[in-house]
Parts: C-alpha cells; sequence; structure tokens
C-alpha cells in the first residue's frame, strides 16, 4: 500500500503541470457540472413553492441543499476515462502506459483526484454563491459529516472502478458515443441527479435499489442532508464495499480481455 | 436561387458522405432517442407532483421540448459540423481553398458540412410538435401558427448568427473549441422556460447566449403567451444580430492572413 506513496506523488505533480496548460478548458468543463444541478435545483425549487413549500417530504430549502450537496458528490465522483481510452487506443498512446511496470490505472486515478482537487477552487465557492443566493440552511451533525468521508471515498472508488471498466470497451469498438450516452441518460435517472430518488415511481425506485448508481451520488448526498440514519449508513457502507469488490473484479477481468485484443496503432 | 443550389449540392455530398457510415444513423438514432427520454422523463416526474410549472401547463412544456429538439438538431446537423469545420480550417491553413470559391465565404463556410444523420433529432422534434399542438389546439389560431413560424425562424437566425460570431473568434485565437462546450452547455437549460430561472441566470441565458430566444420565445408562441413586445424584440434581434456577425466576420477575414499555403 504505501509503495504506491512515490509513485503517485509522482503523478500527482506531472498531472497538475499538465492541467496548468489547460486553465482555460478546465474551467470550461466545470461549466456542465455546475449548469445541470442548478437548473433542477430551480425546477425542483419551483415546484416546491407551487406546493406550498414541501414536495415528497422535501422542504424548499431542503431541495437547494440537496442539488447544491448533488453538485459537490457529483464533482467528486465523476471521471471522464470513458472518453479519454478511446483516444488513447485509437493514437496508440495507449502502448506507452503498457510499457510501465504499473497498472494504467493508478495513472488516471492520480489524474483525476489531481483534476479534482484543482477544481475545487471553483466549485466550492461556486457551492457557496449558490447556498448564499437560495438562502440554504444546512445544518449537520457530526457523526453524518465524520460517515461522509468514507462514504464520499467508497463512491469515487466504485464509481472509477466501474466506469474505468467500462471505458475498456474501447478495446473492441472505438465508437462509443452512444454507449456512453446512455450510460449518462441511467445514471440521471437512477442516481438521484435528476431529483430525489424518492419522488420517482415505485419501480423506478426498485430499479435503483438493484443497481450502483444511487450508492455512488445520492447516498452520499442524503447523508449530507441527514435523512439517514445510522443503520441506513452501515447498510449503505455494505452496498457500496458490494460494488466496489464487483467493480473491481470485472475491471481485472474485461482489462486482461481487453489488453489481448489490442495491437497498438501509431508510435 | 444560386445559395440554394449550392446548399443542396452541400446537402448531397453530406448524404453522399454520410451514407458510407450507415451504423451513423442508428448511433444517431439511439442518441436522439436518449436525449428525449431525459426530456420526457425529467417532465414526467415534475408533472407527476405539480400542474403547472412557473405557469406553463404539461402539452406547452412538451411544445418547449418540441422546439428545442428541432433547433438543436438544426444546431447538430449544419452549424456546429460547419463551424468545427471552420475553425479546424482556420488552423491548417486551408480555409484559402473555400475563400478561392467564386461564392460568398461567409456561406460556404456555414454550409460547408451537413451531418445528415444528426436530422433524427429533426425527425423527433415534429412528432413531439404535432402532439404538443394537437393537445393546445383548440386554441391555435392562423395567427398563432404565424408567429409560431416567424419566433422559430428568428430563434434559428440568432443561435446561427451567435456561432458565427463565436467561431469568427479563431481568426485571433486559433483555439476556440472550448467556446461550443460553453454553448453546449448552457443550451441544455433551454429544455425549461426561462422565466423559472432566477434573474441573473435568466439574462445570461438570454443576452449572454441566446437560448431563451430559440426555445422560450417560440414556445411561448404557442402558448398563447406572447407579448408584441417579445415578438417585436425577437425580429429586431435577430436582424441585427445577423448584421452584427456578417460584420463581425468581414473584419476577421481581413485579418486571416493563411497559415500555410
Amino acid at each position: 500500500m504505501f509503495a504506491f506513496y512515490p509513485i503517485y506523488r509522482g503523478y500527482f505533480r506531472t498531472s497538475l503541470m499538465m492541467m496548468f496548460q489547460y486553465r482555460i478548458a478546465m474551467l470550461i468543463w466545470l461549466l456542465g457540472g455546475i449548469i445541470e444541478p442548478l437548473m433542477y435545483l430551480v425546477i425542483w425549487r419551483t415546484v416546491s413553492l407551487q406546493q406550498g413549500g414541501s414536495v415528497g417530504g422535501y422542504s424548499t430549502n431542503d431541495f437547494a441543499v440537496y442539488f447544491i450537496a448533488m453538485m459537490m458528490v457529483s464533482h467528486g465522483t465523476f471521471t471522464w476515462i470513458m472518453w479519454e481510452y478511446v483516444y488513447r487506443i485509437r493514437t496508440g498512446h495507449f502502448s506507452v502506459m503498457l510499457l510501465k511496470p504499473i497498472h494504467p490505472i493508478h495513472s488516471d486515478i492520480a489524474d483525476n483526484i489531481g483534476y479534482k482537487f484543482l477544481t475545487l477552487t471553483v466549485i466550492a465557492p461556486t457551492a457557496l454563491l449558490l447556498a448564499w443566493f437560495f438562502d440554504a440552511s444546512w445544518q449537520p451533525t457530526y457523526w453524518t459529516l465524520a460517515a461522509f468521508v468514507p462514504v464520499l471515498i467508497l463512491a469515487f472508488l466504485m464509481r472509477f472502478y466501474w466506469e474505468w471498466s467500462l471505458a475498456m470497451v474501447a478495446f473492441w469498438t472505438l465508437r462509443i458515443d452512444a454507449m456512453n450516452q446512455a450510460y449518462i441518460v441511467i445514471t440521471l435517472f437512477f442516481s438521484g441527479k435528476l431529483a430525489p430518488l424518492s419522488l420517482f415511481p415505485q419501480f423506478v425506485q426498485r430499479a435503483a435499489d438493484l443497481l450502483p448508481f444511487r450508492w455512488m451520488l445520492y447516498f452520499p448526498v442524503e447523508l449530507l442532508l441527514g435523512r439517514v440514519t445510522p443503520r441506513d449508513v452501515l447498510i449503505g457502507i455494505g452496498a457500496q464495499l458490494f460494488w466496489l469488490v464487483a467493480g473491481y473484479l470485472f475491471m481485472q477481468l474485461i482489462y486482461r480481455a481487453g489488453i489481448k485484443r489490442y495491437a497498438a496503432f501509431g508510435n | 436561387m444560386f445559395y440554394l443550389r449550392l446548399f443542396a449540392t452541400y446537402l448531397r455530398i453530406g448524404i453522399l458522405g454520410e451514407l458510407e457510415y450507415r451504423a451513423n444513423f442508428w448511433i444517431s438514432l439511439v442518441q436522439s432517442a436518449l436525449d428525449l427520454s431525459v426530456a420526457l422523463g425529467g417532465l414526467a416526474v415534475v408533472f407527476s407532483h405539480t400542474d403547472t410549472l412557473g405557469g406553463w401547463r404539461q402539452e406547452e412544456l412538451l411544445a418547449l421540448v418540441g422546439v428545442y429538439f428541432l433547433i438543436g438538431g438544426l444546431i447538430r446537423t449544419i452549424i456546429r459540423p460547419s463551424m468545427t469545420k471552420f475553425m479546424e480550417d482556420v488552423r491548417q491553413g486551408t480555409l484559402d481553398f473555400t475563400l478561392t470559391k467564386p461564392a460568398d465565404s461567409q456561406i460556404l463556410v456555414s454550409i460547408q458540412t451537413v451531418e445528415i444523420w444528426r436530422l433524427v433529432d429533426v425527425l423527433i422534434a415534429l412528432p413531439v410538435l404535432s402532439i404538443a399542438l394537437l393537445r393546445l389546439g383548440a386554441r391555435l389560431g392562423l395567427v398563432d401558427t404565424a408567429v409560431f413560424a416567424v419566433t422559430l425562424l428568428c430563434g434559428g437566425l440568432i443561435i446561427y448568427s451567435f456561432w458565427l460570431m463565436l467561431s469568427t473568434c479563431a481568426f485571433w485565437f486559433v483555439k476556440v473549441e472550448n467556446i461550443q462546450v460553453i454553448f453546449m452547455s448552457m443550451w441544455q437549460a433551454g429544455r425549461w422556460p426561462v422565466s423559472i430561472y432566477p434573474a441573473w441566470l435568466r439574462a445570461v441565458l438570454t443576452f449572454l447566449v441566446p437560448v431563451a430566444f430559440a426555445t422560450t420565445v417560440p414556445a411561448s408562441a404557442v402558448s398563447g403567451r406572447i407579448t408584441g413586445a417579445t415578438l417585436v424584440g425577437t425580429v429586431a434581434l435577430a436582424a441585427a444580430m445577423l448584421l452584427v456577425s456578417r460584420w463581425f466576420w468581414r473584419v476577421g477575414i481581413r485579418f486571416y492572413s493563411g497559415a500555410s499555403a
């Protein structure tokens, strides 16, 4: 475990240096991640105000806090790896990664975390600004904040392993746009991004129980809002661990199969 | 007339090119269907908890979704691919080939790439819009229909002029593709009426990135909530933006020196 420490430090340094070269592009990519939750925040706030201050157990204030928290958790856990792999394989950049005596997922994790910390300087003030603008009041308890740390880390890791595995599809086909979009739409409905899951019809909620997405976003957000009991947290962490292990095994399988198919183009 | 024939030619080239990649049709179809499911799913969830959203009824928002897909399809079929190609041409210096052709360079640049399969968005928009209009039907007279057509046209022209102005910046700042990402991020907010957004966001979506004119305004024409002032303003803005973007294009093209050729 600790053997990775110097390696990750090196990765962080190079990825931060690279990102400083593309400052403006970094900012622009953030925009979509801000507009989307803001849009749903405004919509559900409007609905709640019309319905006399609450909808499905969420008050107008809850909606504001929910979607601001969703913006943060979503920012903390999202990856862009499903687009990146196609580029790597098409251009042959992947060959270089194969030459290194370390699993390529590590440099991707380091890249992702580096980007997250750098862009936190924009996302965090945005969240505060939105909270101020929508007059959101949030009273966290110590234990939810303490529980949030491992929950967020698990959410990040499980999302990373699943999306990294899906990115491996690029070994079989380079035309992944439709698949990626399908993935985004599915997460939109089953992760609580579009609306809190309890506002959906029963069958959507049952389906969400069987899928990993609610544990990536909805669960950490609900925890931040203090809407879960300690027992729920234990169940949630159990589900996250289950999906993390499943994602890890899936990644190993698909990565090995993919490597066998890989024929280097380019350099 | 000449330019219509020119457009027909580019359209034919576009069709011939894309027929080589027939699988793209199915991919576009899947993508459009997914987009539609997000729009309709969102509407369904919202309207399972309320009857109106900021004064808009469900079928009025359905009309808005139709308009959103119609204009979005136009952007994806012609405007975005053509402007992407143009920016690429500026960077590589291949814009020279366009400039030496005996036709108006702005028009050539604007219609040079047609991604025909993206018309699926338009094909999806039409039934959505028809269903919405049928449900609104009783109150939709001839005048309303005419006003709708005018606002739709103006909305399209405003969006086109806006993209042209953004793309023209490529003459000075060679790497501007990311500007498109800004637009597409803002564009998704157009699925909902801008009147529900807080004032600052509404201002951004109206004046900074004119999404409102292309989506909310035409949709408010069919739901009978458009005012005379909005209509006149939309037409005036479309005319002004066409002129300004034209002028800006001319300034830009004078600046272009041909990077490679």
